[in-house]
C-alpha cells in the first residue's frame, strides 16, 4: 500500500504538484494517466526519492519513504523507464542482476533469478543471458528492462512510460505480458501513461491528473461512464470515449438470452469490442453466443452493443 | 574494326580481354612514389666527414643485387595486388610483402653503407639520403594499407608490429646498419643516447601523470556543473596559445626565485633551468585535452541510464565506477592518446632550458650542422610517439570490444 499525502512539488516557484494525495491499495495496477507536463512522472519518482517533495508524506506499507536512505528505498522498490536505460557495457545477465548484487545475493542464487525472469518474458535463457543491449531488439531491451525491475522481487514495482518507444505491436504484446505478470505475482505497480488505451486495458485503478492536481481516482470503468468534469471527458475522448467502454465489457452482459441464430459463435467472455469486430467481418448484426462447452446460451445484436 | 561490322561480334571479342580494374589507388600512388624517389634521387649519399654534405648514390649502384631484385620482386607483387579484387586473403598476403619490402629496404641501406664505406677513407660517412626516406615511408604505408583491407584483428596488428620489431633488432644486432652515419653517431654517445631516452620518457610520465591527476577531476566537475565550463576552458584555451618555447622562457623567472626563497625546493632541483620548468610546462599544455576529453566523456553518459542506476539504487560512488567511467573510458582513453603524443613532441622543446631528453641530441646536432645527430634525436622521438599512439589505439579499441560496440 502506497498513499502520497498532500504532497507539493515546486520547480522555480510553480507547483506542478500540487496538494496530492492518494492511496494504491495493496496489489493494486495503479496508472497515473494525462497529457505531458501534468506532474504524473513527478509524482511517480517522489516514491522512490528521485524527485524530492516540498511538502507532504509518502508511506509505503506505513512506513514515512524519508526514514531511510534513498539507496536502501530504491533497492525495495522496481524502477522502469521509457529508454529502458539498460546499462550498454554489461550483458543482460549483469543487467538483470544489478539490484541482486548490490544487495549481496550469492552469485548462483542470481544465475537462478536471472533464467527465472528471462523465462517469465520467453526469452531463451541461453540465448539471451551473455548478450548485450544493443544486440536486442526494441521489444527485448524493454522486456530486459522490466525483468531487471522485477529482478530483486520487489513488492512494488514503478514503471514510467515503459511501451512509449516501441511499435504497436511489440507494445500490445508488452502490455498483454505485464497484465499476465501483474496477475501472476500480484504486486503493486504504479505505472505512467499518456495512452488512454493502455491505462484502460492496464488499470486495476486510474488516476487522472491534470496540472499537477487529481482529476479523478476511479476504476477504468468509472472513468469512462461518469467523467467527473469537462478535462476528464475530453481526455477519454468526449463521445469517443463509448468505443473504449466496448473494451471494458463482456458480451455476457448484453447478450439475449434463450434467442438463436446462424453463424459463427462468440464467447460469453469476450469483449463487447471483439463481438462488434467480428460482426463488421462478417456482415452480421446478429451472432449466436455460445460457451467453452458448445452450450447455446442466446445472441448478441449490433443494437444490444449501443444500449 | 569496321562500322558496318556487326555489334555482337564487338562484345564477344571483348569479353575475351578481362578489363584491367584498379580495386585500390593507394598502392599505385605509393609505388609510382617510391620509383620516382630511386630514379629521381639518391638512395644513399657519401661525405668525406660527418659535417659536410654528401654527394648522392643511387639504389642501383649502392646495394646489393639480391636485394635491389626483392624490392622490384615486393613492389611488383604489390601493384598487381591493386588490379586485384578486395579479399581478405589476398591482403593479408599483401600485408606479408609489405612488410618484407619495408625490411628489404632497410637491409639495402645497411648493406649499401658497408659497401660504400668499405672503399672510402675511416673519415667518411654514409647517410639515408632522400631516396631511401621516400621508399621507406611507402613501404610502412603499403604495410599499413594492407593491415587495413585485411580487416584483421587486434592480435594480428602486435604480431606484425612485434615482428618487424624483432627483425630490425636482429639486424642491428648483427651490424648490418654499423656503416650507417646515423649508427656511428649511435655508438660515439651510446651511454648518452640512453640516458636522454631514459629523461625524455620520464619527463612525459611526470607531466602526464599529474596533468591526470588535476585534469580529470576538474573535467568530471566541468561535466557536473555546466557554467563551470566557459570560464574553464577560457583559461585552458589560453595556455594551448602560448607557444612552447614561450612559456619555457616565461617560467624561468618565478621558478628561480622560488628556488631562491625556499631553499629545500632548490635542493630537489627545482629552479629556473632544468625539469621544473620543463614538466610544469608539459601539464600546462596536456591540461586542455585531458579536461576537454573528461568533460565530454562523462558528460556524454546517456542520461537515461544514470537515471535507472539511481532509480535501482546504486549509490553515486557507484554509479561513477560502474557506469560513468567505463562508458566514458573510449573518450578519456582518447584525450590520454592526444596528451601522450603531445609531450613526447613537446619534451624535445624543453631540452632548450636544460631539460635534458632527446632534444638535447636535436639541439646538439643542430649546433654542430650535423644531420645525422639531429635524426639520432628525432627518429626516436618519432617512433615513441608512434608506439604510444598505437599502445593506446589498440587499448582503446580491446574496451570497446570489451563493452560490445
Amino acid at each position: 500500500m502506497i498513499e502520497l499525502d498532500r504532497i507539493v512539488k515546486e520547480y522555480q516557484g510553480r507547483r506542478v504538484v500540487d496538494d496530492l494525495s492518494f492511496t494504491v491499495p495493496e496489489g493494486a495496477f495503479c496508472v497515473l494517466l494525462g497529457t505531458s507536463g501534468c506532474g504524473k512522472s513527478t509524482t511517480l519518482r517522489m516514491i522512490n526519492r528521485l524527485v524530492p517533495f516540498d511538502a507532504g508524506t509518502i508511506r509505503i506499507e506505513g512506513a514515512d519513504v524519508r526514514e531511510v536512505a534513498p539507496e536502501i528505498l530504491r533497492r525495495r522498490i522496481g524502477y522502469a523507464i521509457q529508454s529502458t536505460g539498460l546499462f550498454p557495457h554489461w550483458t543482460v545477465e549483469d543487467n538483470i542482476g544489478t539490484v541482486p548484487r548490490l544487495l549481496d545475493w550469492p552469485r548462483n542464487r542470481i544465475r537462478d533469478r536471472v533464467t527465472e525472469l528471462l523465462q517469465l518474458f520467453r526469452l531463451d535463457p541461453e540465448a539471451y543471458r551473455h548478450k548485450y543491449p544493443h544486440q536486442l531488439s526494441g521489444g527485448e531491451q524493454q522486456r530486459v528492462g522490466v525483468a531487471r525491475a522485477l529482478a530483486a522481487d520487489p513488492d512494488l514495482l514503478l514503471m514510467d512510460e515503459p511501451f512509449a518507444a516501441v511499435d504497436p505491436v511489440t507494445r500490445d504484446a508488452l502490455q498483454a505480458e505485464m497484465a499476465r505478470i501483474h496477475q501472476a505475482t500480484g504486486k503493486t505497480i504504479v505505472f505512467v501513461t499518456h495512452d488512454i488505451a493502455e491505462a484502460l486495458r492496464l488499470a486495476t485503478v486510474v488516476a487522472v491528473m491534470d496540472r499537477g492536481h487529481l482529476a479523478q481516482w476511479g476504476t477504468p470503468l468509472e472513468i469512462l461512464e461518469n467523467p467527473a468534469n469537462e478535462f476528464v471527458a475530453g481526455f477519454i475522448g468526449g463521445e469517443a470515449s463509448g468505443v473504449q467502454l466496448l473494451a471494458l465489457r463482456t458480451v455476457a452482459e448484453r447478450m439475449r438470452p434463450g434467442e438463436g441464430a446462424e453463424g459463427k459463435p462468440v464467447s460469453p467472455d469476450a469483449s463487447l469490442r471483439d463481438a462488434l469486430a467480428a460482426m463488421m467481418a462478417r456482415h452480421a448484426d446478429r451472432l449466436p453466443v455460445v460457451d467453452g462447452g458448445g452450450q447455446r446460451l442466446g445472441i448478441i445484436t449490433l443494437t444490444d452493443l449501443i444500449r | 574494326m569496321t562500322a558496318s561490322g556487326p555489334a555482337a561480334p564487338t562484345a564477344g571479342a571483348l569479353m575475351h580481354f578481362p578489363s584491367l580494374r584498379l580495386h585500390n589507388r593507394v598502392l599505385p600512388v605509393l609505388i609510382a612514389a617510391g620509383v620516382a624517389a630511386v630514379f629521381g634521387s639518391g638512395f644513399l649519399s657519401i661525405a668525406p666527414n660527418r659535417l659536410l654534405s654528401g654527394r648522392p648514390v643511387a639504389l642501383w649502384a649502392a646495394a646489393d643485387s639480391t636485394l635491389i631484385v626483392t624490392i622490384v620482386v615486393c613492389g611488383a607483387l604489390l601493384l598487381t595486388v591493386a588490379f586485384m579484387p578486395l579479399h581478405r586473403a589476398t591482403y593479408r598476403a599483401a600485408a606479408v610483402v609489405a612488410a618484407l619490402l619495408f625490411l628489404a629496404i632497410l637491409a639495402a641501406a645497411g648493406q649499401g653503407a658497408a659497401a660504400l664505406a668499405a672503399g672510402a677513407p675511416a673519415l667518411a660517412r654514409v647517410s639515408l639520403d632522400a631516396g631511401f626516406w621516400v621508399l621507406f615511408g611507402a613501404a610502412g604505408l603499403a604495410l599499413i594499407d594492407a593491415l587495413q583491407r585485411a580487416e584483421t584483428g587486434i592480435a594480428a596488428r602486435l604480431c606484425v608490429a612485434a615482428a618487424v620489431a624483432v627483425a630490425f633488432v636482429a639486424m642491428a644486432e648483427a651490424g648490418l646498419f654499423d656503416a650507417l652515419s646515423l649508427a656511428r653517431e649511435y655508438h660515439t654517445r651510446r651511454d648518452f643516447f640512453a640516458s636522454a631516452m631514459v629523461r625524455h620518457i620520464l619527463l612525459v610520465v611526470a607531466a602526464v601523470g599529474p596533468a591526470v591527476a588535476i585534469g580529470f577531476p576538474l573535467g568530471v566537475a566541468a561535466a557536473r556543473r555546466p557554467q563551470m565550463q566557459g570560464p574553464l576552458f577560457a583559461v585552458l584555451n589560453l595556455l594551448q596559445t602560448i607557444p612552447s618555447v614561450a612559456l619555457f622562457g616565461l617560467l624561468i623567472v618565478p621558478l628561480s626565485a622560488l628556488a631562491t626563497a625556499v631553499p629545500a625546493l632548490a635542493a630537489i632541483g627545482v629552479g629556473g633551468i632544468g625539469p621544473a620548468p620543463a614538466i610544469i610546462a608539459l601539464i600546462l599544455y596536456a591540461l586542455l585535452p585531458v579536461v576537454r576529453n573528461s568533460a565530454a566523456g562523462i558528460g556524454g553518459v546517456d542520461p537515461t541510464v544514470l537515471d535507472a542506476g539511481r532509480g535501482m539504487g546504486l549509490t553515486p560512488r557507484q554509479l561513477f565506477w560502474r557506469a560513468e567511467l567505463p562508458l566514458a573510458a573510449p573518450v578519456l582513453l582518447a584525450g590520454l592518446r592526444i596528451v601522450v603524443v603531445q609531450a613526447i613532441g613537446l619534451a624535445v622543446v624543453a631540452a632548450l632550458i636544460g631539460a635534458g631528453g632527446l632534444g638535447s641530441l636535436i639541439f646538439e646536432g643542430l649546433g654542430q650542422y650535423a644531420a645525422d645527430l639531429v635524426l639520432l634525436g628525432a627518429l626516436p622521438a618519432i617512433l615513441l610517439a608512434l608506439m604510444a599512439d598505437f599502445l593506446l589505439q589498440t587499448l582503446a579499441a580491446l574496451l570497446n570490444r570489451r563493452f560490445g560496440r
